[in-house]
């Protein structure tokens, strides 16, 4: 079977990591850095991803998306009250939020593709193997459309999900593989945009999680955001300047308060500072840990009301958990593992990288569906309730929240009035009693054969499969025939949709590819430039004035490349460069070993 | 365990004998694969929760054995070892898994097994109490009536905050009763266990099991009657 990779698609950073003969590794690019940074810029040479596009968000703001997840499986009224944070374009279409970037918009599903294909090209050019498979992992909070929007997201991508895993289970996975841990877990995810936590009894290579919960929209920007508003009324009071006027100084203030939180993680008192416009200065700012506490505190307590529950499902108290696993890079804050000991009452553990541990349970998760590992198998649970609307509004709950899945329920439905061809049906996702107050997932229409009210039988089947996915299938029970449903989702894209987008990624991998050999080929062309000019300066009376003469002129014709579009002519013009001036190259590594030689000489004499 | 089974489970494992793998049409004898071909079989639709976990149909059970069964069941039809195979495999074990999860849940707690058991025996229990049990009627037209107050009152009045009170230690009052049913219930557990245990088929012996299965009835639906109010009053308190 085919090579199947972990990715972690995180709301900050992304890995991708693989089973290497019993062990889960994470993928580092260049530079030894395994996290890709979640973000996208579309630059004047097409769409680039990861720690190049980072460096756009202060030159190019509005048309460089970061925190796209945070917008995954979401229709545009869901995120009103934070749409000001985003210096990028939103708008909508069908349901689906669409992200502006020049000419064109893109799906969040779309935008995640681009970060999946990056990590997807890492793993193909380490594993020297073309990667079509994946296991991707997603909050344990998340919904059906948001878990949708993912394995769109992979399709569109290229990939084969074979599974959308939950992070804090498959945090669970690498941990359990390392420590063969029996007992009660705890696992507490606080990332950059999204908190979970699932309690887990680990028995045997058995994972069964007990209860999950979270909260999908909670995380270290909301800290950095705090942060930065303390910043920005600072300003506003010392310069007179309010600073929303300027979105690359918005998104340099976001940045800064970020890395400030960070540093107070490891230090008591740390200095902010901006570079304002308009001339006027620099903004400098102290800060100390205590008081980003005062201001964060309040959203670190709201993660501990979902721990609670968590534990009320699983039928526990704090002190029946025996472990807690702290995951997500925002873990690191004194603060945050102040409060999860106190509510638990024990150590928590952080022995793996935090940053990688999603992403290597997600290989191992990989290597079970592969046949790899066979004695550990996760069971995981649905972490919302699942129903239908009925007569009232009221929603009837079908598969209640953390039941283990894959889950079934079967409802039967009939009609009310004589020849009635057909019944709306309704899904719905969430904990409230009325249908309004939950998550529409999708709506359907049952064929029923025209028959007196109350004659046909129907039944429906709503399984949630291993992935946390609702499938729907319906049965005459009169004629046993099976009906195929066209289930329309809610907030979603469509098959046809998908397909489309998996078209043009095509199209954009063409622009992709062209886009990156133009770029590789002026870095390139630029450091032969470089040293080149170097070399000539040094060694140049080594050689012919017509030697030098010749070196200048293909000099020259490489900058003239350089600034083209073409990477071929770049690199053709490079080659006729590295040919004329070998002959400066040989005198000069001549010219070096006879330097040695006398420095030798000089050395013995004395 | 003392090798009676019910009579039901006896024809239902007959059922299941005679059944044929999908793949190579062998005959299946009451495993989930089949001898020949190894082929995953569909859990029947007819096969209750105790013969699928394979104990016998009794109301105490040992949660300890169920639960390992529950992880070997889960081990043979969980869908990521399916992974690999054909596309009529991986349905069944879908549908397999969905099924053992769904026992797993049922029998793993006491009111829901007990209401599967009622179900199995004795056909529908659901019915859904209207009037409130007879012992509580009182009690309950009166609480009815402070909840009523309570919605209607100014949440910050200090006659509110007395009806509140009050409510409270009504509360505490029904959740009493609730454990004492439940109590009850583990009590018609044992003398129903000891009666299949005994495995008469006398008149007597018949006597006992419908009225076993009644005062089960009755004090589920009770229970549930009372659990309900018990919610609606914690939602009004908070
Ligand atoms: N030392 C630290 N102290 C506080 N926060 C940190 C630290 N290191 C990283 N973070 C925060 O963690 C978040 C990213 O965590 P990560 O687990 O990578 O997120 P995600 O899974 O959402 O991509 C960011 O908000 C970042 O600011
Ligand atoms: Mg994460």
């Amino acid at each position: 079977m085919a090579r199947i990779v972990g990715i972690d698609l995180g709301t900050t950073n992304s890995l991708v990591a693989y089973m290497d003969k019993g062990t889960p590794r994470v993928i580092a690019g260049r530079h030894e850095r395994a996290m890709v940074p979640s973000v996208v810029a579309l630059t004047d040479n097409g769409l680039i991803v990861g720690d190049p596009a980072k460096e756009h968000l202060t030159r190019s703001p509005e048309r460089t998306v970061y925190s796209v997840k945070r917008f995954m499986g979401k229709a545009l009224a869901d995120v009103q009250n934070e749409l000001a944070y985003f210096p990028y374009t939103l708008t909508e279409k069908g349901g689906v939020i669409r992200i502006a970037l020049g000419e064109k918009t893109y799906s969040p599903p779309q935008i995640s593709a681009m970060i999946l294909k990056e990590l997807k090209l890492r793993a193909e050019a380490f594993l020297g193997e073309s990667i079509t498979k994946a296991v991707i992992t997603g909050p344990a909070y998340f919904n059906d459309s948001q878990r949708q929007a993912t394995k769109d997201a992979g399709m569109i991508a290229g990939l084969e999900v074979l599974r959308i895993i939950n992070e804090p289970t498959a945090a669970s996975l690498a941990y359990g593989l390392q420590e063969k841990t029996q007992g009660t877990i705890a696992v507490y995810d606080l990332g950059g945009g999204t908190f979970d936590i699932s309690i887990l009894k680990l028995k045997n290579g058995i994972f069964e999680v007990l209860a999950t919960n979270g909260d999908t929209h909670l995380g270290g920007d909301d800290f950095d955001r705090l942060i930065a508003d303390l910043f920005l009324a600072d300003i506003q009071q010392q310069f007179g300047l309010d600073l929303n006027a300027y979105p690359d100084h918005m998104q340099g203030l976001r940045l800064e308060a970020e890395r400030a939180k960070i540093r107070l993680s490891d230090e008591l008192k740390t200095t902010a500072a901006l570079d304002l416009p308009e001339g006027k200065g620099r903004f400098t700012r102290e800060l100390t840990r205590e008081q980003v506490e005062a201001l964060c505190t309040a959203l670190v307590e709201r993660t501990l009301g979902p721990c609670r529950l968590a534990l009320k499902d699983a039928g526990l108290s704090p002190t029946d958990i025996d472990e807690v696993v702290l995951v997500g890079g925002s873990t690191r804050m004194p603060l945050v593992r102040q409060r999860v000991q106190a509510l638990f009452g024990t150590q928590p553990h952080c022995d793996l990288n935090p940053d990688e541990v999603v992403a290597l349970g997600a290989a191992v998760q990989a290597d079970i569906l592969s046949g790899g590992t066979t004695d550990m198998l996760l069971l995981d649970v649905t972490p919302l309730s699942l129903g239908i609307e009925t007569m009232g509004g009221v929603m009837s709950s079908l598969i209640r929240r953390n039941t283990t899945i894959p889950a079934g329920a079967k409802e039967m439905f009939t009609t009310y009035v004589d020849g009635q061809t057909g019944v709306d049906i309704h899904i719905l996702q969430g904990e409230r009693e009325l249908a309004k107050d939950n998550r529409s997932l999708a709506r359907f229409r049952l064929k029923v054969p025209p028959l007196p009210a109350g004659v046909p039988r129907i039944e429906v089947t709503f399984l949630i499969d291993a992935n946390g996915i609702l499938n729907v299938m319906a049965k005459d029970m009169r004629t046993g025939d099976t009906q195929s449903i066209d289930v329309k989702p809610s907030y979603g894209l469509s098959d046809q949709e998908v397909e489309r987008m998996i078209e043009d990624s095509f199209k954009f991998a063409a622009d992709d590819v062209s886009a990156r050999k133009l770029i590789e080929a002026r870095l390139d062309a630029g450091a032969l430039l470089t040293t080149t000019e170097k070399s000539l300066s040094d060694g140049g009376q080594l050689v012919s004035p017509e030697d030098v003469a010749a070196i200048r002129s293909a000099l020259a014709a490489v900058a003239a490349a350089k600034d083209g579009n073409d990477p071929r002519a770049i690199r053709a013009r490079m080659a006729e460069l590295e040919q004329a001036a070998k002959s400066l190259t040989v005198a000069m590594l001549d010219d070096s070993l006879k330097k040695g030689l006398q420095g030798k000489k000089v050395s013995e004499l004395t | 365990m003392d090798g009676h089974t019910h009579s039901t489970s006896d024809r239902r494992e007959l059922q299941m004998a005679r059944s044929m793998c999908w793949h190579c049409q062998s005959e299946v004898s009451g495993e989930y694969f089949c001898d020949r071909c190894v082929k995953v079989q569909p859990v029947s639709k007819e096969l209750d929760y105790f013969t699928c976990f394979g104990i016998p149909r009794r109301l105490s059970i040992d949660q300890q054995q169920l639960e390992t069964k529950f992880y070997e069941l889960s081990r043979a039809f969980h869908p990521d070892f399916y992974q690999n195979k054909s596309g009529a495999e991986q349905t069944i074990s879908l549908g397999n898994s969905a099924m053992l999860n769904t026992a797993y849940r049922t029998l793993r707690d006491p009111i829901q097994r007990a209401e599967y058991l009622l179900d199995l025996e004795a056909g529908a229990v659901k019915e859904i109490r209207t009037t409130p049990p007879a012992d509580l009627f009182e009690e309950i037209l009166e609480l009815q009536d402070t909840l009523n107050e309570v919605r209607a009152s100014d949440r910050t009045s200090d006659a509110a905050a007395s009806l509140r009170a009050a409510l409270q230690s009504k509360r505490a009052t029904l959740e009493q009763r609730q454990r004492d049913m439940e109590a009850q219930i583990q009590q018609l557990f044992g003398q129903w266990d000891a009666l299949q245990d005994r495995g008469d088929a006398t008149e007597q012996a018949r006597a006992e099991r419908t009225r076993i299965l009644k005062e089960m009835r009755d004090i589920l639906s009770n229970r549930t009657y009372v659990k309900n109010i018990v919610n609606d009053l914690v939602a009004t308190i908070a």
